[in-house]
């Protein structure tokens, strides 16, 4: 055994060592594609940005350099901040909505018992179909003549005549944190799921032997184990909801009356309705801010607990 | 008798949460099913409201002809999203695979600096760089084109597969990679021969992320493919839905919601394995 191995790796230490060299350097072609695509398709866009936040950037026509100009009149940019705001109301309700409905659907299907591998799909499937779709079947379900909702209720002699969902602020708002829990609750339940079964069962059994109630073993164990889950789930809604365009552009045009506007819908309208460019790329920059601040929260949030690996 | 009790309590409980588990799955299911019968309700019949959703004047599909008289109708803008979800498929299983093994296997300058910028594009939205991916587009001459969509739906995919299959390299013991090297097989007849067959769970699974992120991305290709002969279907449902071609026909917009679904359901039916795999993969790191 011994002879046989020294035999065949001492001629092949030095042809190893040489070749080995060259050998390494060749990793650098096999990722060569994919670094080539994030520098021209992400880097330098992202260098762009920042470069056209300071220039007056018309789609057609000689940009020049204003400086600052731009970031002055995000300042005085009354409906970028009333966009602000509405993402910032929207993200909160949407986010206690999803974790209101996914938490007890995780804790539901965590179980082992018959039928939930069944359940956990049906939960599932509309966190596979898009956003637009889903957007798109929506818009269906609550229009006021051809959709669902307001002629079941007239039908049932709840209503006087059809009520019309989309043309009043609340009641559009509301029926699109409805469309984004039924479409999302699934992905965070999933989740949710994988930090409940990380919990070791033997835990929670010593709990029940000292006598705790399901509230208190909640809040004891379950809460404190799933802290990482629990920031992940979050920040994925919060990072979602803050970017959130395709429901308010396909459902409500941003309507009524413009209350609806996200911050990534303005930028939309900046950008490619009135063609301000440069203007545009000054409002990215402040999204751009605010994501990477929140990511940066994140991996605070996901740091490894102290002295576990 | 108290065993009696607390047996019948148990069944009583099990009911209690089948119900509950029942009617959650129906609530959940409901908008799918209702759209999908819906859609199979003739012309007429389709711009009433669907109670009950399933036609009562006969199985039509009338709605499907209809959608299909918009604009360029139905098969060109399901054909450019058949295209582009194929091709970004192909193009980041390639790309990620190639660089996951470069970054799993070798050690070369710079390497675990490109990796985390690699990653670390994950934190930048890529809405907030739309209009200079639109300028470089345009300079590459790939502006208005499925191929210059492509690239880009590809770029943003690369984070997650290119994690995944890093991982997935990893994952494979090096002996077997040494043994296969004593055979003297090289670089490229052991990355396709000796460890392809290995990690292909992980490549089904960025396959399945990239085919979904593609066929339902919407603000993207609404930005960048201006011209209407290069709609995906998302943009020219939504088209269609904002009544750009007159009147809105609620029966079309009911059959192209089910054509855009319904491949999503399929192959998430067919591959619930790795999509989860997939979620967990992303959940746990």
């Amino acid at each position: 055994m011994t002879t046989i191995t020294a035999e065949t790796s001492a001629p092949a230490r030095p042809r190893k060592l040489v070749g080995a060299g060259r050998r390494q350097w060749i990793g650098l072609l096999y990722v060569a594609p994919a670094v080539a695509l994030v520098t021209v398709f992400f880097i330098i866009p992202l260098g762009m940005t920042a470069w056209m936040s300071l220039h007056n950037w018309p789609l057609m026509g000689e940009h020049s350099y204003v400086g600052l100009d731009n970031y002055w009149a995000i300042l005085r940019d009354t409906r970028f901040w009333n966009a602000l705001r509405f993402t910032g109301w929207y993200t909160l309700v949407v986010t206690i909505a999803i974790f209101a409905v996914a938490f007890p659907l995780a804790i539901f299907i965590e179980r082992p018992r018959a039928l939930t591998n069944v359940y956990r799909t049906a939960f599932f499937m509309p966190a596979v179909i898009g956003f637009a779709s889903a957007s798109l079947l929506w818009s269906w379900l609550l229009n006021v003549d051809s959709g669902l909702f307001s002629p079941a209720v007239y039908d049932l002699g709840l209503t006087e005549k059809k009520f019309n969902l989309l043309a009043t602020f609340q009641p559009a708002f509301w029926s699109i944190i409805a469309m984004v829990v039924w479409k999302v609750a699934g992905f965070t339940m999933i989740i949710l799921m994988t930090g409940l079964q990380s919990i070791p069962s033997e835990l929670q059994e010593a709990a029940m032997i000292d006598g705790a109630g399901p509230f208190a073993r909640f809040r004891a164990i379950t809460l404190p184990l799933m802290r990482r889950t629990l920031a992940l789930a979050l920040i994925l809604s919060v990072a979602g909801s803050i970017l959130a365009f395709d429901q308010f552009y396909i459902i409500l045009r941003g309507g009524p009356r413009n209350q609806t506007l996200t911050a990534v819908y303005w930028i939309f309208n900046q950008s490619f309705v009135s063609f301000k460019l440069g203007y545009g790329a000054a409002l990215s920059m402040i999204l751009l801010l605010i994501l990477v601040v929140l990511s940066l929260v994140q991996l605070w949030l996901l740091r490894k607990p102290e002295g576990v690996d | 008798m108290a065993q009696a009790r607390s047996r019948s309590s148990r069944i009583r409980l099990g009911i209690a949460e089948h119900a509950t588990g029942i009617i959650a799955s129906l609530l959940f299911l409901a908008p799918i099913v209702w759209t999908v019968l819906s859609a199979f309700k003739p012309s007429q019949e389709a711009r009433l409201p669907p109670l009950p959703p399933w036609p009562t004047s006969g199985f039509s599909v009338e709605n499907y002809g209809t959608l299909n008289t918009f604009g360029d109708g139905l098969w060109l803008p399901a054909q450019n999203s058949i295209y582009v979800s194929v091709m970004t498929v192909v193009f980041s299983v390639i790309v990620s695979v190639l660089a996951g093994y470069g970054f799993s296997r070798f050690r070369f300058p710079f390497k675990d600096m490109l990796f985390v910028i690699i990653l670390s594009t994950i934190m930048i939205p890529f809405q907030s760089i739309l209009t200079p991916i639109f300028l470089v587009l345009t300079k590459v001459g790939l502006h208005n084109t499925l191929t210059g969509l492509v690239f880009v739906y590809v770029t943003l995919q690369l984070p997650f597969s290119i994690f995944m299959m890093r991982n997935a390299f990893d994952a494979v013991p090096r002996e077997i990679e040494e043994a296969a090297r004593m055979d003297g097989a090289n670089n490229v007849t052991m990355l396709l021969q000796v460890m392809l067959p290995l990690v292909w769970p992980g490549i089904v699974t960025i396959a399945l992320f990239a085919f979904l992120g593609a066929w339902n991305e919407f603000l993207a290709a609404l930005v960048l493919m201006t011209d209407q002969s290069k709609f995906t279907l998302p943009i020219m449902m939504t088209a269609l839905q904002s009544g750009r071609f007159g009147a809105i026909d609620w029966g079309a917009v009911q059959a192209g919601v089910t054509v855009m679904m319904v491949p999503c359901l399929i192959l998430f039916l067919a591959l619930q394995r790795f999509y989860i795999r997939g979620l967990m993969a992303g959940a746990v790191k």
